[in-house]
């Protein structure tokens, strides 16, 4: 039950991109055609997962059972940092046809804020491990629907004439606020649950 | 002095880092709901840019270039996590409504950019005018968008009233007016800046 | 190489320690004003220390929250409880005081994620007593426990954030069926703990206290009524 309703909450409710404000550079930035917004939002989902896993464990094995947890966030984006090389040595190793399909955007992983927020999130909300990569997993799919949804607006955006103080990121914001104002018609549908 | 004082005003008008530059949107959204959350927001990143600035600038012939961007990362992480410490003692108010963005600083694009475009190539006077002047502009952009939306949406700036609540637009401080918003005041510095040119 | 990187991350760490151990304390300190702070606020004078003499009681919904005892001389003359509610933008923690009475003194928002301008009004809407309707301040939960008007209760919702003011009462609610079993020990207190001479025993001490009830059926039915 409460699962649901974490699930429910990270795609819709509170969802990555139009509510908490995660992970807006890359969204405005691989957000121009359908095929790349869905390479990354399959990248993201597989990045922070894993991740979130790994974060999880090192606060409650290391730094709690020690007492440094101001070294949160150095720790943290230090693993998230090597985590997304080792990814994408793996994948170049095992699977070429992933690494083919995702390796450009792993890079760009690094510095995405939604990563190190979830697994900042995941702490302070007090998730068990279960809960945490399930909303990890629940916050992947958010981002993947929104950045799924925006770029084929801007795909469509590209083709109609926009006044030229607005052309790319001015119209593009205004269009993620309109969409925003959507995703709020989602709120308290949680309650149910 | 006068070339300092160039890299400074670079940073605020040609450069701008959300005007022009459109990095660092994340905290930029997030924490403009007022003037003032807007304004620490800034300054907290600020501070971050001139001290990593000012140490990887130091350190720059130091590390080499293969772990280059991994120290880089320490450097900043370490002033983000001295600056959450600071606001947690003494501003936590403060602290509690930027949330999880003061953490987040360390993935803002503008200082791990500014460390990697300028600090590492150039002197650290010029390195620490070059943080101030990103953070000087990424600060006034902020509370220019944090103004904004609390003016629209509440009739206030700072908590002080222009006109009656009743009249502001609610939407303006939800989420989707962040939006809006930044899109139209791009639009608007994106108009000014090619008048400019063209006269 | 590897020897840079080392060096800086031990400088880094050590660096961290030092910043850690100067602003342990005040963080600390502004931590526990704010608690004491609002304690402050919301009972009646006391001259005791609450945040020692704190305690768990069951809210009667499965949970405990903390009371804070409010005590003046050895009289007790409030009770301060720390309780929470799952609002629109997730849980939120209140600090409800009541007076010996069953009636609500004052409340402080502890630390709440509502919108602003919408549910954060919470921190002030409930305690305006210039518009009785929608101040909370001075009720008798006695005589009952407290509702919206959408909800046939008696209490104005904040302006487009029923959610907020639904789980605000709720706190509430809560907070007063721990607070109604404090004052209940209370005033039994003084045999409490006694010798009895009849049994040869000795009553153990405020026997509901600490003691975590089963949830029970009543809390998912007023959920889905909700």
């Amino acid at each position: 039950m409460e699962l649901i309703g974490i699930i429910i909450v990270a795609i819709f409710v509170n969802n990555v991109v139009f509510s908490q404000f995660l992970g807006i550079c890359p969204f405005l930035g691989v957000s121009k055609k359908v095929d790349t917004a869905i390479g990354m939002g399959i990248a993201v989902m597989f990045v922070l997962t894993i991740s979130t896993i790994v974060t999880y464990l090192i606060q409650k094995g290391i730094l709690e059972p020690f007492n440094l947890q101001y070294l949160q966030t150095i720790t943290f984006i230090l693993v998230i940092a090597s985590l997304v090389q080792m990814v994408e040595i793996v994948l170049k190793k095992t699977t070429p046809a992933l690494y083919e399909a995702l390796g450009v955007f792993l890079p760009l992983i690094t510095t995405n804020c939604v990563i190190l927020g979830v697994a900042i999130l995941v702490i302070q909300k007090d998730f068990n491990l279960l809960e945490s990569v399930i909303y990890a997993v629940a916050t992947a799919i958010g981002y993947a629907i929104a950045i799924i949804i925006f770029s084929s607006i801007r795909e469509q955006l590209a083709l109609t004439k926009v006044p030229k103080a607005m052309k790319d990121i001015p119209i593009a914001l205004i269009t993620a606020g309109i969409i925003a104002m959507a995703f709020m018609g989602f709120s308290g549908i949680d309650q149910v649950f | 002095m006068n070339k300092n004082f160039k890299v400074l005003l670079n940073g605020v008008i040609k450069e701008n880092p959300i005007f022009v530059l459109l990095l660092g949107m994340c905290p930029t959204l997030a924490t403009t709901s007022s003037a003032i959350n807007g304004m620490s927001m800034g300054l907290a990143t600020m501070f971050v840019l001139i001290c990593s600035n000012a140490v990887i600038s130091m350190l720059k012939n130091v590390i080499p270039d293969m772990v280059r961007i991994p120290a880089f990362i320490v450097v900043i992480a370490t002033f983000v996590t001295v600056i959450e410490m600071l606001m947690n003692a003494y501003v936590p108010a403060l602290a509690e409504s930027l949330g999880i963005f003061l953490p987040l600083i360390v993935v803002n694009c503008i200082v791990l950019g500014r460390a990697e475009a300028f600090a590492a190539k150039n002197s650290v006077i010029s390195s620490i005018f070059d943080g101030a002047g990103m953070g000087l502009g990424f600060t006034l952009s902020l509370t220019l968008l944090g103004s904004v939306r609390e003016l629209l949406g509440a009739g206030t700036i700072f908590s002080f009233n222009i006109f009656p609540e009743e009249y502001g637009s609610l939407l303006f401080i939800l989420a989707p007016g962040a939006f809006i918003a930044l899109g139209y005041l791009i639009s608007i510095f994106n108009t000014i800046q090619s008048k400019r040119q063209t006269n | 190489m590897f020897l840079s990187l080392s060096v800086i991350c031990l400088t880094v760490a050590v660096l961290l320690a030092q910043v850690n151990k100067l602003t342990a304390e005040p963080i600390a300190v502004a931590k526990a004003m704010k608690l004491q702070n609002a304690i402050g606020d919301v009972v009646p004078e006391f001259d005791n220390n609450p945040i020692d003499e704190a305690y768990l009681m069951p809210d009667g919904r499965g949970d405990s929250l903390l009371v804070y005892p409010a005590k003046k001389g050895d009289e007790i003359v409030g009770f301060a409880i720390n309780s929470s509610a799952a609002g629109f933008g997730g849980d939120f923690q209140i600090m409800v005081g009541f007076d010996v009475n069953d009636k609500v003194v004052n409340y402080a928002i502890l630390q709440h994620a509502e919108t602003p301008g919408l549910g954060s009004k919470m921190d002030v809407w409930f305690k305006d007593t210039t518009k009785p309707s929608q101040s909370i301040i001075d009720r008798d939960l006695a005589e009952g426990l407290l509702t919206v008007k959408n909800d046939g209760g008696t209490i104005d919702a904040i302006t487009a954030s029923t959610i907020t003011s639904r789980a605000f009462l709720d706190a509430v609610n809560k907070a007063y069926s721990a607070y109604a079993q404090s004052n209940s020990d209370a005033n039994t207190g003084a045999t409490e703990g006694e010798w009895d001479e009849n049994t040869g025993t000795t009553e153990p001490e405020t026997s509901d206290k600490n003691i975590i009830t089963e949830k029970d059926e009543l809390t998912e039915e007023e959920i889905s009524n909700e």
